[in-house]
């Protein structure tokens, strides 16, 4: 079962949930934020785009203290797969579960538009449906998405084979221009050192079905939605 | 005691803010400002033994929640009484 967490703030948590059950047919549920305990059953956890908590202080600084947290931490210490995607991202990195952190867009405006990404890991849980290089379109709205560590922490994380997707262009190339907020090394996703914590700042719930015009976001949830069928 | 502690984007890391804000200036027709970096100032009442109690656990709280230490640098701006 996914256990999609609500925090206050929290806007996407309806669309993951769809996403994940009346598309992809696996058996997901709202958690709210406020519980102790994740549900009995939980095999995977889900943190949704949003502003939680308003954004106050920091995206992401202020949901860390949500009681759910400490459970969430547990559940990723003991091996489980979290995915964390846009507010969800912030709050795995201000939670430490991920390395580095979401600034301002390098260009201050909100960007709200279909983005090209090229997957640098092909692994369970996250991407195991994917090809090594394959190009997903999947949009990203956000004013906060500019992924940042130093340089030698980003040369540690791909080394480690910690980064997952890359902002590219159509084509597949890594350029300064097809990065749409300045993330350093085009980072659009990262996992933890043990591979079961990723956060990523596209929303692969958004694109599930061809009427909104792709389906690339399956290859991320399908490919957690093979990796619990595996553990059955 | 009222203390103020000053949290800015560290040196390395673009602020883009502040750089709006300078370009704000120049448009004003203050041509003079080179250079803006934007942070957050927090005001806060706390009760301490006494002033380096009081400064020990401010940077304490600024580690931990008010600055992100990946990105932010913090520091004890003033405390009184």
């Amino acid at each position: 079962m996914f256990a999609v967490l609500q925090f206050p703030g929290s806007n996407d948590d309806r669309d993951m949930v769809f996403a994940m059950k009346s598309v992809l047919g696996a058996d997901a549920r709202l958690v709210w934020h406020k519980d102790a305990e994740l549900p009995a059953g939980t095999q995977c956890v889900l943190l949704p785009g949003g502003f939680s908590y308003g954004d106050y202080l920091r995206c992401g600084a202020m949901a860390r203290f949500s009681p759910i947290m400490a459970a969430v931490t547990r559940f990723a210490a003991a091996g489980g797969p979290v995915l964390g995607t846009c507010n969800g991202f912030q709050v795995l990195c201000e939670a430490g579960l991920l390395p580095g952190a979401l600034l301002r867009n390098r260009d201050l405006a909100f960007v709200c538009a279909p983005a090209h990404l090229r997957v640098e890991r092909v692994a369970a849980p996250f991407t195991s449906r994917a090809t090594p290089g394959q190009v997903l379109r999947i949009p990203i709205k956000h004013g906060e998405g500019r992924y940042h560590v130093t340089p030698e922490k980003l040369a540690r994380l791909e080394a480690a084979n910690q980064v997952v997707l890359r902002y590219c262009t159509p084509a597949g190339d890594v350029t300064d221009a097809a990065n749409p907020n300045g993330s350093i090394g085009n980072v659009a996703a990262v996992c933890n050192a043990a591979g079961n914590v990723m956060g990523l700042m596209p929303h692969p719930e958004h694109a599930v079905e061809a009427l909104t015009g792709s389906t690339h976001g399956r290859v991320i949830l399908g490919s957690l939605l093979d990796f619990l069928g595996s553990r059955r | 005691m009222k203390a103020l502690v000053h949290v800015t984007v560290k040196p390395d890391v673009l602020d883009p803010q502040g750089r709006a804000i300078q370009r704000g200036c120049a448009s004003l027709g203050y041509r003079g400002v080179r250079d803006v970096r934007q942070g957050k100032l927090f005001e806060i009442e706390l009760d301490a033994p006494d002033r380096a109690a009081a400064e020990r656990l401010l940077l304490e709280l600024a580690a931990k929640l008010l600055a992100n230490p990946v990105v932010e640098d913090y520091r004890v701006v003033s405390i009184e009484d």
